[in-house]
């Protein structure tokens, strides 16, 4: 294999994960989402989760098609491009994506079409059933492949004969000792980025003065989810660092950009910016916090962290790369805890449906989710390597041997065009989708005030109750809203 | 204890690539078809015949791939190694047809001609580069040191080439009868007239291939024509003729689900010919099933899964079939 035709076959896994990463991760969160508003709707009886249901499984149904295609890529990409791997170690990926396709992808593609097409033939009940089968498959799929993924970075439960794997025990093979925090990290950032593209397009609504009962709901559940998961997301994600310490030092101290190990009793400083240089081994412009990364990273005022110079040269991620792709994944956090907690207390008088810097800024973190996932994998693959098992064999060891430069490159030129094409297009309908707004009977729309109710900014102002200071800031923020708009 | 893992690893996914066959294979048919049944509404119809199970259908080729992955690891590395460009052209053309599905109802009036074709050349691509790899594993692939080792191109052949083409037919037979099945009035009787043509090609390629392949390769012949053999396998072609014949009476007469059941029986015939050549082999010409397993410890974990998982897939696949059940008329579906 020619270094050029790795590197090709490394960006072309790298090209069509990152697009197959973003549906799964939505489909998990917008069937989990699409269960509970069927549920809300079967107990409540309130037509709103159904207009909400009906909405969003449109979107939910062209997320979950791309993520079926690009998926069936991947299955196939092991063997095409990395088939060294495959034949290493597929004595425990092979199993592992086996039960995912048996327990998972089987049973969302074989209840999604009741899902989309069956309410009228099956009946409440089953369709509530159907939407669960989904929601519950996403959540399965994650888990299989989660463990495969684990697995490779942290692997355990084996033995090597013959030069390939052999399972020996499949209990540590699975639940290997990075699966848990990887799990939880996951299926936690794709609730987030479901619920910032939730709430970001129901506040894309509320600032176009759309406001009725279904956008006040979305934007309502997606902050209560957010308001949940994202510091929760943040104490996943403390831990999951305590386990890479443990077990992939090189890739903690390349996310770091420690070069060298601190004297003992100093502690480590915490690098917030700066330029990890490969070449030069260090970190140049560096801005510290003294003691700021014992504290963060090892959970004491002196702990000490590996340093990247612990590593040879070869064995050591690219940190200039992983540096930056975890601060943009953390900030990206702080950003979302941020909207959550502002959400949480704009609720008082109901100024979260009004406060425009508000809405805007829950507009700009729609895509917050979906960019801190790809970051996040970034980090965890890029600060994998040199490896793709963990200590056991190295990406390069990896790839198809027979394959010429020319061919990879064929094929990478090939899925560049054909999946900005699908995608982008894919894409396009998805927020086309969005921007239509969930349908609805709009006589039910009610009058102005209330908890729980709708505003109505064609309303005349004089109809407003004056009694509520927090209803008066809506009316002067609807007066505004309603000039710009033209209502 | 006696038990083959290799052997009934091999017979699940000789099972799931047959139902991969029968089940993509009508949907990818109706893609094939599209050029035939231009008027919107009608290919609106052919579409909702299969949204609600295409994906199902779909998901035999990643067990296919998954559970060559799982039980002959060495298999899945070579294999797809060999086929590397028509596979992924296939899968290409998978990922045009399948997102068709969604796109082309959303897409406005003057795009939707556009996933029209996408749907079309994917659903042509996918079945040709299917027929492609069939026809290229037949001939075998040659293997040194647990590598691939030969060419780029070495897939292609004109057997190859002709099985490609052939796959192509079979699946638009089989689309064909599917909506004789799931449609009425003028749709229905186009698809009959339509069948009929491609029963008689169907009949016309089995007949080149099964002289083409024991020509091209003496140890199939073997298999074939050695005595005690040629009498078990002798129902083989004598079936097919018979199954061909009824077939052909019932797209002339009133048959509705007789043609679709007729074709698969047709396909299974075929696929079972298939098998009795290449059998053990999964790296034809020589490498046995045997020989590309994987771990023990691999094949019997996943097989536990496998043996209680797949009669419940097979349950709640017949059931949302069941849901879907009767014809399909202009109007329907969820768009």
């Amino acid at each position: 294999m020619e270094p050029l035709a790795l590197l090709l076959a490394r960006i072309q896994f790298g090209f069509t994960i990152s697009f197959h990463i973003i549906f799964p991760a939505l489909t998990i969160g917008l069937a989990s989402y699409l269960a509970v508003l069927e549920g809300l709707w079967l107990r409540t009886g309130r037509k709103v989760y159904l207009d909400l249901y009906q909405f969003w499984i449109k979107v939910f149904a062209v997320a979950f098609g791309m993520g079926v295609v690009s998926g069936l890529v991947m299955a196939y990409q092991f063997g095409t491009n990395w088939s060294n791997f495959s034949r290493f170690a597929g004595g425990v990926t092979g199993p592992l994506l086996a039960y995912e396709v048996l327990t998972a992808f089987f049973l969302e593609a074989g209840f999604l079409g009741v899902m989309l097409f069956g309410r009228e033939r099956v009946g409440p009940a089953l369709h509530f059933v159907s939407t669960i089968a989904v929601a519950v498959g996403t959540l399965i799929s994650a888990t299989w492949i989660l463990a495969s993924n684990s697995w490779m970075q942290t692997p355990q439960g084996h033995e090597i004969i013959d030069g390939r794997v052999v399972p020996v025990d499949w209990f540590r093979v699975i639940f290997n000792p990075s699966f848990p925090y990887r799990l939880a990290h996951t299926v936690t950032a794709a609730y987030l980025a479901t619920a910032l593209m939730v709430g970001g397009a129901a506040a894309w609504h509320l600032l176009r003065g759309r406001d009725n009962t279904r956008v006040r709901t979305m934007l309502s559940m997606a902050l209560w989810m957010l308001l949940a998961a994202a510091p929760l997301q943040a104490v996943i994600g403390d831990q999951h660092g305590l386990n890479t310490l443990e077990h992939q030092p090189a890739k903690l101290a390349a996310i770091e950009g420690h070069w060298e190990r601190t004297p003992e009793g100093e502690g480590v400083p915490l690098k917030l910016f700066g330029w990890p240089d490969m070449q030069a081994e260090v970190t140049r412009y560096a801005v510290e916090i003294p003691r700021a990364g014992s504290l963060l990273l090892a959970h004491s005022w002196d702990g000490q962290i590996p340093a990247l110079k612990d590593f040879a040269p070869e064995d050591r991620p690219n940190s200039t790369v992983v540096f930056w792709t975890f601060r943009t994944m953390v900030g990206l956090g702080v950003l979302m805890i941020a909207l959550a907690f502002w959400g949480l207390w704009l609720r008082r008088g109901q100024r979260l449906y009004a406060r425009k810097n508000f809405l805007r800024f829950a507009v700009a973190l729609s895509p917050a989710g979906l960019v801190a996932i790809l970051a996040g994998w970034y980090t965890t693959e890029i600060g994998r390597q040199p490896w793709i098992v963990y200590g056991l064999m190295r990406t390069a060891d990896a790839v198809s041997p027979q394959h010429s430069t020319a061919q990879v490159g064929f094929t990478l030129a090939l899925f560049v065009v054909v999946y900005l094409v699908v995608f982008g297009a894919g894409t396009a309908y998805g927020l086309r989708l969005i921007a239509k707004g969930p349908a609805g009977d709009e006589a039910e729309r009610p009058a102005w005030g209330g908890p729980g109710e709708t505003r109505t900014p064609m309303r005349p102002l004089s109809a407003a109750p004056e009694d509520d200071q927090a209803e008066t800031d809506i009316r002067a923020d609807a007066a505004k809203e309603g000039d710009r708009d033209g209502h | 204890m006696g038990i083959d893992l290799p052997l009934i690893w091999a017979v699940i996914i000789l099972f799931g690539i047959m139902m991969y066959v029968v089940m993509d294979g009508f949907d990818l048919g109706i893609g094939i078809l599209f050029p035939f049944v231009p008027a919107k509404e009608d290919r609106d119809v052919l579409m909702n015949t299969v949204a609600p199970v295409w994906d199902g259908n779909e998901t035999w080729l990643v067990l296919g791939g998954a559970g060559l992955l799982a039980a002959f690891p060495l298999a899945y590395a070579v294999i797809l190694s060999a086929f590397y460009l028509p596979l992924i052209l296939m899968l290409v053309g998978l990922v045009f047809r399948g997102v068709a599905f969604e796109f082309r109802f959303k897409a406005r009036a003057g795009k939707r001609r556009w996933w029209d074709h996408a749907f079309i050349g994917g659903s042509v691509t996918a079945a040709f580069f299917q027929g492609v790899t069939l026809g290229a594993f037949l001939n075998g692939m040659p293997v040194e040191g647990g590598n691939y080792a030969g060419g780029a191109f070495d897939w292609v052949s004109p057997f190859s080439l002709f099985t490609g083409v052939a796959l192509v037919a079979a699946y638009a037979l089989l689309g064909a009868t599917w909506l004789v099945m799931k449609t009425e009035g003028r749709l229905q009787m186009r698809m009959r007239s339509l069948a009929r043509p491609l029963a008689w090609l169907m009949l016309a390629v089995i007949i080149a291939i099964s002289i083409w392949t024991p020509l091209a390769h003496e140890a199939i012949a073997r298999r074939w024509f050695s005595l005690p053999n040629l009498l078990w396998f002798a129902p083989v072609p004598t079936l097919v003729a018979l199954v061909t014949w009824r077939l052909l009476r019932e797209l002339g007469g009133e048959g509705h689900a007789s043609p679709f059941v007729l074709t698969l029986g047709l396909l299974f015939l075929g696929y079972t010919g298939l098998g009795i050549s290449l059998w053990p082999n999964v790296i034809p010409p020589d490498i046995s099933i045997w020989q590309a397993a994987g771990p023990p410890q691999s094949l019997g974990f996943a097989l536990v899964g496998a043996l209680l998982i797949i009669p419940v897939i097979l349950m709640y696949t017949a059931w949302s079939y069941w849901v879907f059940r009767g014809k399909v008329r202009h109007g329907d579906g969820y768009h």
